[in-house]
Parts: structure tokens; sequence; C-alpha cells
């Protein structure tokens, strides 16, 4: 399906390379997470919603990059993750953030499991309608159990403990930040190792031909499935994080228009690559909100448009065009 | 009693405003193979500029129609040339991408250049009240509703399987290259059937206000349900598309009637069960 949108680079270049790139790109991470909280030391909120969002679109790459199964309606796992986190603390006083990630995140796998089972009944065309039929399911379930998630007035009354007894959650969300920047790194991490396993593999085969993967003697369905499971563990962990940063969920986390915001921002930054997907967060959240600072009415023409030029000009992402660059140029100096 | 009478007519007009809207939809999609999201857009702009026509400059509503569907096809056909063309034959989400783009764009200009409000088109006076059917009246918009999909299904029905056009419309769906090396000029056949079903769409958002009223989100609010009916319907096919729509007109309207307090639950659990039963469609079980 996505097989044009494949950048050929991380296609089983030698290993030793591969270790070496993971190193610069976590350098990478933590240098712009330091830069950036020296640099808007009063914008924390924002970068920390970044973060959260940067695990939801990580979590669509898993499935639309690297498995090549296009969703609209990928936010129902974020917001899994993001209610039951909410829940567990407003109604059940789980208020320690660890153990309210932990639940976020099984939350979200579950919410994958299920969404999963639904989406991979079904290809092309059909497929598209049952995620987003998906997502308007969770969307109207949650607005009408008001009495459990407060309906459209939004999830109240999140209150997180110290972090591991010793770190407040303060007024500026500097604990908040710090605790979403480093969870991004170790999932971060895993993910790298998930990528290339031989069950990152099998997927990126599934992505390419599902035919001869099943001939080859896997279950295609399964590989599907137990992405699905994994990629909501991620989403669901950052709906947790915006859960236990803000102290309040809303209705908007488990909408439409979340969904295809994060597809887009895959997409911008690049599919199929761990490093496309953030890249994209950030640059579509900043784009956000010097845009909507400016004038919120054309916000949405300027998705529009960008998204546009993006399938015109730029249909491997940024990441991707960047990389192809970048090897040609290797390409010509050898 | 009476309730059931009140949803079946509110199920039967919903379901053909439906199908007038998203049969255009239907055909493009199985002719082109283009996952087109910014369907509805389109509809959209038609109401606006129906609404702009017969509120702002005074015109009748039959002239209102008449230029929302020929200024619909006009802002669509660049639409198609610089943008659509270069997404026939594309990935999938290549073209999800690129379509919904223009639906933002749509919308983003839409609530720029008419504002935020719903906007109404005024009926004429002939269909406005009700008919009295002895037993219980009916509101004329409605009937009105309900014939023009029945005209629209016939008018259809005999393009596509009574006339020449029809028959090189039938034989680029099933195989266009094979089509166009027999002498089928497939970029002409594309062009109009491209035009039709915007004109259809246009034609749909006008009849339909009353019942999908026009606002800047219509085009991401009923998108799903354009698509659905194609997704059910089997693309390309008429009676398919005909059978969705009353289908899931009947499955929204007794929701919204019976149990308005869970929204639209109902109308998307079915969508989903209905998806998974028949994954290719209704009409393409018997196939």
């Amino acid at each position: 399906m996505a097989a044009s949108m494949n950048d050929p680079i991380l296609v089983g270049p030698p290993v030793r390379r591969n270790i070496l790139g993971s190193l610069i790109g976590i350098a990478a991470i933590i240098a712009v997470g330091i830069i950036g909280y020296y640099l808007f030391p009063n914008n924390l909120a924002l970068l920390t919603r970044i973060i959260a969002i940067a695990f939801l679109v990580l979590s669509v790459d898993l499935v639309t990059g690297y498995c090549g199964v296009a969703t609209l309606g990928h936010a129902a796992l974020f917001g899994a993750g993001a209610y039951a986190a909410g829940i567990a603390s407003a109604h059940y006083g789980i208020s320690d953030p660890l153990l309210m990630t932990v639940v976020g995140a099984l939350a979200g796998a579950l919410a994958g499991l299920v969404s999963g089972l639904i989406i991979l009944r079904a290809h092309g065309l059909p497929q598209l309608v049952l995620s987003i039929a998906v997502i308007h399911l969770f969307h109207e379930a949650a607005n009408k159990a008001s009495s459990w998630t407060g309906g459209s007035d939004g999830l109240s009354g999140i209150s997180p403990t110290a972090l591991l007894g010793m770190f407040e959650f303060d007024l500026w969300g500097r604990t908040s930040y710090v605790y979403g920047l480093v969870l991004l790194l170790v999932v971060f991490i895993l993910l790298q190792v998930l990528v290339r396993s031989p069950f990152g593999m099998l997927a990126r085969g599934v992505r390419e031909d599902p035919v001869r993967i099943s001939a080859m003697g896997a279950s295609v369905q399964s590989v599907l499935l137990r992405m699905y499971v994994i990629s909501g563990v991620v989403a669901g962990i950052g709906g947790a994080l915006n859960a236990i940063s803000t102290q309040v969920v809303g209705l908007d986390s488990l909408s439409f228009t979340l969904s295809a915001e994060s597809l887009v921002m895959l997409v911008l930054g690049g599919t199929g690559s761990l490093y496309g997907a953030l890249i994209g967060t950030v640059v579509f959240m900043w784009f956000e909100d010097v845009v909507s600072a400016a004038n919120p009415f054309h916000w949405l023409t300027m998705v529009g448009a960008l998204l546009i030029a993006v399938v015109l000009f730029a249909p491997k992402g940024l990441y991707g065009t960047a990389a192809a660059f970048a090897e040609r140029m290797r390409g010509r100096r050898a | 009693m009476q309730t059931v009478f009140s949803i079946a007519v509110d199920a039967l007009a919903y379901g053909m405003v439906l199908f007038v809207i998203s049969i255009g939809l239907s055909v493009t999609m199985g002719l082109m193979r283009v996952v087109n999201l910014a369907h509805g857009a389109f509809a959209m702009i038609g109401g606006y500029i129906a609404s702009y026509a017969a509120r702002d400059l005074g015109v009748g509503y039959a002239a209102a129609v008449l230029l929302a569907v020929v200024g619909t096809v006009l802002i669509a056909i660049p639409i198609e040339r610089f943008l659509y063309r270069r997404i026939y034959g594309a990935p999938e989400l290549t073209q999800v991408l690129m379509t919904i783009g223009i639906t933002f764009c749509v919308i983003g200009i839409a609530n720029f250049v008419f504002g935020p409000t719903l906007k109404t088109i005024p009926l004429p006076e002939t269909l406005q009240g009700s008919v009295d059917l002895g037993f219980r009246s009916i509101a004329t918009h409605r009937i009105f509703a309900i014939a023009c999909g029945l005209v629209v299904a016939g008018g259809l029905w005999f393009l596509i399987e009574r006339t020449a056009f029809g028959i090189k419309i039938r034989a680029s769906v099933d195989n266009a290259s094979m089509a166009a090396a027999l002498g089928v000029r497939t970029e002409i056949v594309y062009a109009v059937s491209f035009a039709v079903a915007i004109g259809l769409a246009a034609f749909g958002g006008v009849v339909g206000a009353e019942l999908l009223p026009v606002e800047p989100y219509y085009a991401l609010r009923y998108m799903v349900t354009f698509l659905v009916v194609v997704s059910v319907g089997g693309a390309g096919s008429i009676l398919g598309a005909l059978l969705a729509c009353l289908l899931l007109g009947a499955i929204d309207t007794t929701g919204r009637y019976l149990a308005p307090e869970y929204g639209e639950f109902f109308f998307y659990l079915a969508v989903i069960i209905i998806v998974i039963l028949f994954p290719r469609g209704l009409a393409g079980r018997f196939k």
C-alpha cells in the first residue's frame, strides 16, 4: 500500500553503522530536549504536548509506516490511554505517575487489540472506513459514559502525586517535561530495537508483499495484530503522559481530527522511519502553534495546503527526502 | 404507528439524499480507483453556492440549483486537472492524504468566506408545507427529496445500462487499459464521469440541505457517511449504493428517533458490523 513511501536507507545497512546511527539519533533527541528546555522555559506545556503527540505519531508509524495499514482512527489508542490514566487517578485514587503511565499503556494495548481485531478484518477502502468508524465509536462511547469520562466537559480531578516521591508536578511543567522526555527516550530506544528485530523485518515484509510472507509460512494477520497491540502500548503511554501533564482529558483526544493530524504529521516527517515520526511531529506542532497564534482562522487551510504540498513535492516526507538527498551526495563523492 | 411512519419517511428521504450525493463517489471510485475523501466538500460547495444565489442574489430555487451544479463543476475542473490527475494509480495512503488536504482547504476557505454559521437555502412556496395523505401528512420537501433520488437512480441506470456511453463506462470500470486498447477514449470517459459525479454531489448537497445542514464542517462530518455508503454498497454499483443508502438511512434515523442520547453510536456500530460481514460490499456478495 505505502510501498513507494519506504526509504531505502533503513533496509539493511551494516549493523555497526546502525548502532552508531542510533547513538547519534538518541544524542540528537537529548540535545533538542535540553535546548527546548532552556529556549522556551515558559512554554514547557507546549513542549510536553509535543512529546505526548510524538508517542501517538510513533504509534501510527508502527502500523502505517512499517506494516502498510492506512488508518484514520489511531487516536482511539491515544485517547484510551489518556482516559484510563485519568479515570485511574480521578475515580480510583491511583495517582502515582508511573502507575498511571502503566495503566495508560495497558489500556492502549487493549484498545489496540480491539481496534486491530476490527480494522484488520478488511482491506483497502473498507479498512479505512472501519478505522474511521472505530474512532467515532470510541468518541460516542466516551461522550455517553459521562459519569466516568465527564462527557463533553472533559475529565477533571486528576492530581498525580510527586514523581518517585521526590519531584512534584509544578506549575511550570518542568517535572512533566523531563518525565516525558525520559519516557520518550526509553520508548524510542526500545522501538529502535523492535524495528530491527526479526519481527520488525517481518512487519516490513508484510508491508511490501503480504502474499509472499504468507507463502513463506508466517501469519500476516498475527504480525499485524501484534504490531497493533505494541502500537497501542506506545500510544497509550502518550495519552497517559498527556493526562498527567495537563491534568484534564477532553473528548478531543478521541477525535477524528487528532487521528487525521497524527497521520499528517507522520507523512510530513516521512513514513517508515522513527526519526521521520519525531521530526514530523515537532515541525507540525510548532507550525500549528505559530499559525494559530497569528491567525486561527486559516489553520485548517494551511494544514490542507501543507498536505497537498507534501504529497506533490516531498512524498517521502522531510526526513525521507533529506535522507535520500544525503545518500545521493554520498554516492557522488564515492 | 405514528413514530414508525415518521421514521420510515425520514429514513427514506435521508437515504435518497445520501444516494444522490454518494452515487457519484461510487462511480468515480469504481472507475478511477481514487479514494476520494473530498467528495463531501463538493456537495458542501454546491450548498453554499445555492444558498448565496438564493438568499443574496435573490434568484429562484430552480435557478439556484442549476447555478450550484454548474458552479461546483467549474470549481472542480481545475482541481481535477491539477491535483487528482497526479494521484490516479498512486498508493492509497497518498490518495487519502491528498484528498483530506483538499477537504481541509475547502473547509478553511468556506469558514473564511461564509463564516462558521449554518446556511439555509430558502425553499420555494410549492415545496413548503406538507401534503395530506388522508391518515398522515408528509413535509413536501421530503417527497421532493425522495423523488429526486428516484429520478437520479433511474437516470443513471438508463445512462449506464442503455446508452453507448454507458457501455464505455462499464468497459473502463472493468478494465481501463483494455478499453483504451479497443478505442475507448478513457480520459474523456473519466472527465465526463468526474463532472457528472461532482454535479450530482452538488445537486444532492442543495436538495438535502434541510436534512444535512450546510456549514463549514459539513465536508468532514458526512465524509464518513458517504464513504460508508460506497464501501457498503460496493464501488461502481448503483443497486448496491441504493440498498446501502436505504439501509444506513434507516439505521441512522431510527437511532436518532429512539436513542438520541447515544448520538451516532449505533450508526457506527452498525457500520462496523456491516463492513465486517460484507467486506466486498452488499453487491460484491452476489458476484
